[in-house]
């Protein structure tokens, strides 16, 4: 049973190691802004590229888009 | 759509649509706000949002003097000399694809590496390359498309603002050891005389001692220090009987394992840290967007254009000598005393007074500090620095530099006073009884009776009953700065009303016309004049008019600077201004007029008035039971009668008073022992808001302005003023009921502590049992009662 000794110190390690990644993520600045982000992400598929096909496209996403 | 929309900012087109590229705008500044967008490709803009934008504004040399290197230097918050990167205010930030566009300036500007966005905050962090673009040349860019950022004197002096995380971080410690000593004191709870359990316990319980000590030290330093700065201040907080309890806890524990009498209650200490941190955090509500510690320093520019032999340079405000000549542009705040040298100056005060119609000045008139030119550019000599300004010097009064103060004496303190004598008492004559009955156990008792007395769901009822309703309050437009102002609130006993922008809207102003009456004719006459003068106050007496003008044109016009115009269309001689201008002798009406003389004849004059909010006389009769109502104003008495008959008998009413007057009245009341709330809006109430016990600012658009408070409450809420004040007062009372409830917790837990049976099991289910139904109690509560006065 001394196996206990190393779960209970491996399972310590392991908690500590979240906790400091939890302490790092709020220093750096992570929850400061909740918002902008979970907007930021969806913009991903409106990438501008300067060709004139593109700009028919947009006019057709657009045009489905109203439908 | 029935009607044409802009296709920029939505805003209505009225009847002739600028069309371009088969869209239709409002006006030119949309249109090329799409053009500019349409030539880089991030028509996506109008994708993301139907008319997501707004009109830019004109900003011809208004940003200038970011070519100053001295401000350039204040404003970067990071400069390697290649690379630089700067934050901007902007208040227009509304919408999803004002991000986008915000984020995709590198497509319109070449020197822009990266654009993010803060969203909660309205502010963008632009990181530029120094060689390829300049600070003047994104600020322009960006309010050509229609984002002004707000560069004010505020952000001379800013230093990286530091958040205090503290608070985050004792929060997640004390969890994080609640959790898992929890997990650790689990075996020995059950008893189980087993094997295995009984060698590893010793360590189990060394873990649970070394995982508790931060706990104690960091995350609950707080309480010790806090029980000890009452007690120097000789007075028994909260914090005192909490601190003892943790201490007791503390060393019981480390006696217990020690000795190796017990487990001790290492379970019971963190989880009573953690949720007191969590009542504390909870009381924490912040509102990204608003501050409460506005100064006139946020209200006035970073720099202003000086004039030296006829060249214009611009320097930073702080650098203003007395004698200097300024321009001042449309649109420009004034940031100093002076005399007026040349230019039409119509100065709109209302971030002062609130008063939103422009006053009339003449080259020689002495202008002050904090009104806005708004009509062409004026030149003024300085007569006084920033910081001796007439507005500036209420700043240097010691009732706005005060800090917070130790005097304020909560609930929750009042009642623990009692509670910490009485458990002091208990304690002791326990200790001596148990003493002569069993000496062995009363170490046991007096230490069992401290733990248990530790008034946990006590603290925890106020932080949760009032955060809850603060975030309530938020949620309905009326911010509170912390949990203090609800408590203070509901001592109030007397309340003291500003007059303009405060009880009058700022928006409209109404007009009436008393005199003869005046023909269709004659009042198309006027208005075929007003259409030629582009004065404030023409402006507005031209929308007032609704007859269509003459399409003739004036055979003669003159406006003479500040008194008035002089006219004549179909041989009628029209003349139109001030009292003085058309010879009317009438010193005694104080109010902004208009006269009208028409061939000689005086027939009368245009008044403008203010126009009260909705519910005034509502709000005053309801507040009038239970409070003493007072109005203070900075305005001449020219409408007292009025304000008499509209509102209660016996409010009282103060006229003519500087801005060291409001705040000298409110300090008389306060020596008579009047608690006094302050309702202001103007820079001119600043002193009255501190020095009053709540101040609170009404503000039309509360993302943008209001002077330093305790609260801001949205202009269109004022008649629901009361109802928040009622509603103030029945969280105190959840209050003390929950009071109520915590003690026969306590009451229960004396019991098993007296007799000698607190363990470690029945500790560890009483504290958290007694805190979590405490916080369910109030939250529920705090929800029903504000849901039964819907607001």
């Amino acid at each position: 049973m001394e196996v206990v000794y190393i779960t209970i110190g491996v399972s310590i390690i392991v908690a500590i190691f979240f906790f400091i990644v939890f302490i790092k993520s709020v220093k750096s600045g992570q929850y400061e802004d909740t918002y902008t982000p979970s907007v930021r992400m969806l913009f991903d598929d409106e990438l501008v590229t300067p060709s004139d096909k593109d700009k028919i496209k947009d006019k057709e996403s657009k045009s489905e888009s109203t439908k | 759509m029935s009607s044409k929309e802009c296709y920029h900012c939505g805003a209505d087109c009225g009847k002739k649509p600028i069309i371009f590229n088969e869209k239709e705008f409002c006006c030119n500044g949309c249109k090329t706000v799409y053009e500019i967008l349409n030539a880089n490709e991030l028509t996506c803009y109008y994708d993301l949002q139907i008319a997501p934008g707004t009109i830019p504004k004109e900003i011809k040399g208004k940003f200038n003097y970011l070519e100053n290197t001295e401000i350039i230097e204040k404003l970067l918050e990071f400069n390697d000399g290649s690379t630089s990167v700067v934050e901007f205010y902007i208040p227009s930030i509304h919408c999803s694809s004002c991000i986008w566009v915000l984020e995709n300036l590198s497509k319109l500007n070449k020197g822009v590496i990266t654009s993010m966005v803060n969203f909660p905050n309205k502010t963008l962090r632009i990181t530029f390359k120094n060689d390829l673009s300049q600070l003047k040349e994104l600020a322009e860019l960006i309010t050509s498309i229609g984002y002004e950022p707000y560069i004010s004197l505020e952000d001379d002096s800013k230093k990286l603002h530091k958040v205090d995380k503290t608070l985050i971080y004792q929060v997640s410690i004390a969890a994080f050891a609640f959790g898992n000593i929890m997990l650790l004191s689990f075996p020995e709870y059950f008893e189980v005389d087993e094997f295995w359990l009984e060698k590893y316990k010793y360590l189990f319980r060394w873990l649970m001692f070394v995982m508790v000590i931060p706990v104690v030290f960091y995350s609950g330093k707080g309480y010790f220090i806090s029980a000890y700065k009452g007690l120097k201040h000789k007075i028994l907080n909260i914090d005192v009987p909490i601190a003892l309890g943790i201490s007791v806890l503390f060393i019981r524990s480390s006696i217990e394992i020690l000795l190796d009498i017990g487990s001790g209650f290492f379970d019971s200490l963190a989880g009573l840290i953690f949720f007191l941190l969590l009542g504390k955090f909870f009381q924490q509500k912040t509102y990204n967007f608003l501050s409460f510690e506005r100064d006139y320093k946020s209200y006035f520019p970073i720099a202003v254009t000086k004039i030296v032999d006829g060249l214009e340079t611009n320097i930073p405000v702080n650098d203003i000598k007395k004698g200097d000549r300024l321009l001042i542009r449309n649109e420009e705040l004034i940031p100093v005393d002076g005399i007026l040298i040349n230019g039409n100056a119509a100065i709109n005060y209302s971030f002062v007074t609130g008063e939103s119609v422009p006053t009339v000045k003449q080259s020689g008139d002495k202008l002050f500090a904090g009104g806005k030119q708004t009509q062409g550019a004026i030149e003024m000599e300085v007569i006084s620095t920033i910081s001796q300004s007439y507005l500036t010097q209420l700043w240097s009064n010691d009732v706005i530099n005060k800090p917070t103060d130790f005097t304020i004496k909560n609930l929750t303190d009042t009642i623990s006073k009692y509670f910490t004598i009485a458990i002091l008492s208990i304690a002791f004559i326990a200790g001596i009884f148990w003493y002569f009955k069993n000496p062995s156990m009363a170490f046991n008792v007096v230490t069992a009776v401290l733990i248990i007395a530790c008034p946990c769901a006590l603290a925890l009822s106020a932080p949760f009953a009032i955060g809850n309703m603060l975030r309530i309050f938020g949620y309905k437009k009326f911010y509170l700065k912390n949990a203090e102002t609800l408590e203070k609130i509901s001592k109030i006993t007397t309340i003291i009303f500003d007059k303009t922008g405060t009880i009058t809207t700022s928006h409209k102003t109404q007009l009436k016309y008393t005199g003869k009456a005046l023909t269709t004719n004659e009042l198309k006459t006027v208005k075929t004049v007003l259409r030629a003068s582009n004065h404030p106050l023409s402006r507005t007496l031209y929308e007032y008019i609704k007859q269509k003008p003459f399409s003739e044109k004036l055979t003669t016009f003159e406006e003479v600077l500040g008194k008035g115009i002089n006219a004549s269309i179909n041989d009628i001689d029209i003349k139109l201004g001030s009292a003085s201008f058309v010879g009317v002798n009438l010193s005694s009406i104080n109010e902004t007029s208009i006269y009208v003389e028409i061939n000689k004849e005086l027939k009368g004059a245009f008044i403008f008035q203010n126009s009260y909010r909705d519910g005034l006389k509502e709000v005053f009769e309801t507040l009038n039971i239970n409070y003493k109502l007072v109005i203070l104003s900075g305005d001449n008495e020219g409408e007292k009668e009025f304000l008499e008959s509209l509102l209660p008998k016996n409010t009282q009413f103060q006229f003519n008073q500087k801005p060291e007057d409001k705040l000298n009245y409110i300090k008389n009341l306060q020596q008579k022992g009047e608690k006094v709330m302050m309702v202001g809006d103007g820079l001119n109430d600043a002193g009255a808001l501190a020095q009053s016990e709540v101040g609170i600012a009404v503000s039309e658009d509360v993302n943008v302005f209001s002077p330093a408070c305790d609260a801001i409450l949205d202009a269109k809420l004022f008649n629901k003023l009361p109802k928040f004040l009622t509603l103030s007062s029945k969280t105190m009372g959840i209050i003390k009921t929950s009071f109520v409830i915590s003690l026969l917790y306590n009451l229960i837990g004396m019991y098993f502590a007296l007799t000698g049976q607190l363990t470690p099991v029945v500790a560890a289910i009483l504290m958290p049992l007694s805190s979590i139904s405490i916080v369910v109690f109030v939250t529920i509560m705090t929800n029903l009662a504000s849901k039964k006065f819907v607001i």
